[in-house]
């Protein structure tokens, strides 16, 4: 099958979006992971409700509130704007915004998780033989978690081709910018005898997702046996 | 010099100790819960006592006054721990120079190539920890802590997991590390007959708090510290030297000071020096010398300490020619016999209690010291 511009234009796109949005996330979502799996301070638990509020809220409210904070009105869009002249919102870099606010949640749990189950005692072990708090981070921690962060990344890549609501309502939908696969699929869908190209779109969305699926499987294998596995 | 004065609370548990080590290989001897893992962590850095001082040759790690408190990277202190604590996503190789990498140039004494010929693990580089088996895992542990060029090595019953098998692989590689390589050595064990074995230093601890600590010879050597009853079995530790084979017997004949004592056989080279450790209950006294008896080992001696009573028995403690021996009688005896200090008697061993495990070889002077910088 042949892919017209306006599949390949929404494909491209879709692409685009999701791996800045994980590009952009990921620093964040190890730091916030680490702060919530080694850290006790007063307000952990307001951070520990506000972070996966996004998985709960309507998409189309953390939407709207990302239009109203990040709008070229809002307080925070405003200050992007006349400080570094950044624009967000009906940008396809609002739809990066967008997506990796809707799986952030997704990614930090599962470094969370990842992080819990290292061995402290390989860290502390690490610390006596003279490797001071980052470097144990570099070379223990972070490779001990390898197979978290790809799964994080993974949810993270795929919750974000399959974003709707949350991009729409914050960067609308315009053709070659905000309009990504799932949002021109519900164009199509809008326009009588249009079932054709929303079916087509349709089968590429589950291709791609799919594909994202078997390439962490396979990631994730890789990791696992350079971790536990047999000989170097 | 190790100078070691800690006190913290843990719990209900009050943890007070106090001790110095001259270098050579120190044990921290006592049964579990004793306190002596959270002593070692104090000295490496991961468990901050509430009060006191550690320092090595002068090099302050933490004092509670002068607010100084050493992360364990900047302490440079090797630690093998109980389970080894290998890293599973590294080869034996990374492993073993992951310490190295931290160490200034300048203080770099252990050498890569020596050290793994001396562990026998040159075979294993390229393995994963996760092949390893139990003994292989704790060489190269040892072998990664002194990769490090430590001024100071710790470890945390690092047999303790190991079948006696395996005991037996490592405990050599141990004895060579205390003799060829003299960093100092601070050793935590329950087991008396690894102390008997690898001490140099002994430190005995009970529920948190030092109530014995100085050479082997002389704390092995005390009446009132291995109550009849009591868990371990204690006896007098002798240097031994070995004289010869009796293959028609199977006996092997060792030197001390104290005399000649006749042992089973050991595959041991003459002239090496072992020690001999003597159980107390294994002892008994004469006051002429045997005739017509089956125990092969009779040293002459002279009572230089009764210990206090414990029940129906009390231990004597004897000069032979020097060396120290321990017995342990029923007071009856003691009385019967008219036994004072001041006394010769005979003292009578039976040579199987001499058994293979109660030998421990020990080199004399660190042999081939590798270069060893202070700050």
């Amino acid at each position: 099958m042949e892919f017209t511009p306006v599949e390949w234009e929404a494909l491209q796109l879709s692409l685009k979006v999701s791996f800045w949005s994980v590009v952009c996330s990921l620093p964040l979502g190890i730091a916030a992971a680490w702060v919530l799996a080694r850290l006790e301070f007063p307000g952990k638990g307001i951070l520990n409700g506000i972070i996966p509020l996004p998985l709960v809220l309507p998409p189309v409210v953390t939407g709207y509130l990302l239009l109203l904070t990040l709008g070229t009105k809002g307080p925070v869009g405003a200050w992007l704007h006349d400080t570094f002249g950044i624009v967000l919102a009906f940008r396809w870099t609002g739809a990066v915004v967008a997506a990796a606010v809707m799986g952030f949640p997704l990614m930090v749990r599962a470094i969370r998780l990842s992080l819990e189950s290292v061995d402290w005692r390989l860290e502390s072990a690490a610390a006596t033989l003279g490797a001071n708090r980052f470097f144990v981070f570099v070379t223990i921690t972070l490779p001990l978690i390898v197979p978290g962060l790809i799964a994080g990344t993974i949810l993270s890549f795929a919750k974000g081709l399959g974003e709707f609501g949350a991009t729409i309502t914050f960067v609308s939908n315009i053709p070659g910018e905000t309009r990504t696969l799932p949002i021109a699929i519900y164009s199509f869908l809008q326009v009588p005898g249009s079932e054709g190209a929303a079916t087509r779109l349709t089968v590429i969305a589950v291709t791609v997702s799919m594909l994202a699926l078997v390439a962490s499987e396979i990631l994730a294998r890789r990791a696992a046996r350079k971790l536990h596995g047999a000989n170097a | 010099m190790l100078e070691v004065d800690v006190e913290r609370r843990l719990g209900d548990f009050h943890l007070a100790a106090t001790f110095r080590s001259e270098g050579g290989l120190t044990v921290l001897f006592g049964r579990s819960g004793a306190g002596k893992s959270s002593i070692i962590n104090m000295i490496g850095g991961l468990l901050r006592p509430d009060r006191g001082r550690i320092a090595i040759d002068g090099r302050v790690l933490f004092d509670s006054d002068a607010r100084i408190n050493l992360l364990p990277a900047k302490r440079r202190i090797g630690y093998v721990f109980q389970e080894g604590r290998l890293f599973p996503h590294m080869s034996v190789r990374q492993n073993l120079l992951y310490g190295q990498w931290f160490t200034p140039h300048g203080e770099r004494y252990a050498r890569f190539d020596a050290l793994v010929e001396m562990l026998g693990i040159g075979e294993l580089l390229q393995r994963r920890p996760a092949t390893l088996s139990g003994g292989e895992k704790q060489r190269v542990a040892i072998g990664r802590a002194l990769l490090s060029s430590p001024r100071l090595l710790l470890m945390d019953e690092p047999l303790a997991s190991l079948d006696s098998k395996r005991k037996e692989e490592i405990l050599p590689y141990i004895e060579r590390l205390r003799d060829e390589i003299g960093v100092p050595v601070v050793y935590v064990s329950h087991a008396l007959s690894e102390v008997v074995r690898l001490a140099t230093t002994m430190v005995l601890l009970t529920d948190g708090t030092v109530v014995a600590a100085g050479p082997i010879g002389e704390v092995m050597a005390r009446t009132d510290l291995f109550p009849a009853g009591s868990s371990f079995e204690g006896g007098a530790v002798l240097s031994a030297e070995v004289v010869s084979h009796d293959k028609d017997f199977a006996l092997t004949t060792l030197r001390t000071a104290a005399g000649t004592i006749y042992v089973p056989q050991v595959d041991l080279p003459a002239g090496r020096s072992v020690r001999v450790h003597v159980h107390a209950r294994d002892v008994m006294l004469s006051l002429r010398p045997p005739e017509g008896f089956s125990a092969l080992n009779t040293l002459p001696g002279t009572i230089t300490e009764i210990g206090p009573p414990e029940g129906a028995g009390v231990q004597v403690r004897l000069d032979c020619h020097g060396d120290v021996l321990l017995a342990r009688l029923t007071r009856r005896s003691l009385d019967g016999l008219g036994l004072a200090v001041g006394r010769p008697v005979y003292a009578v061993i039976k040579s199987v209690a001499l058994d293979r495990r109660d030998l421990g070889s020990s080199s004399p002077a660190a042999a081939a010291r590798l270069e060893h910088h202070d700050m």
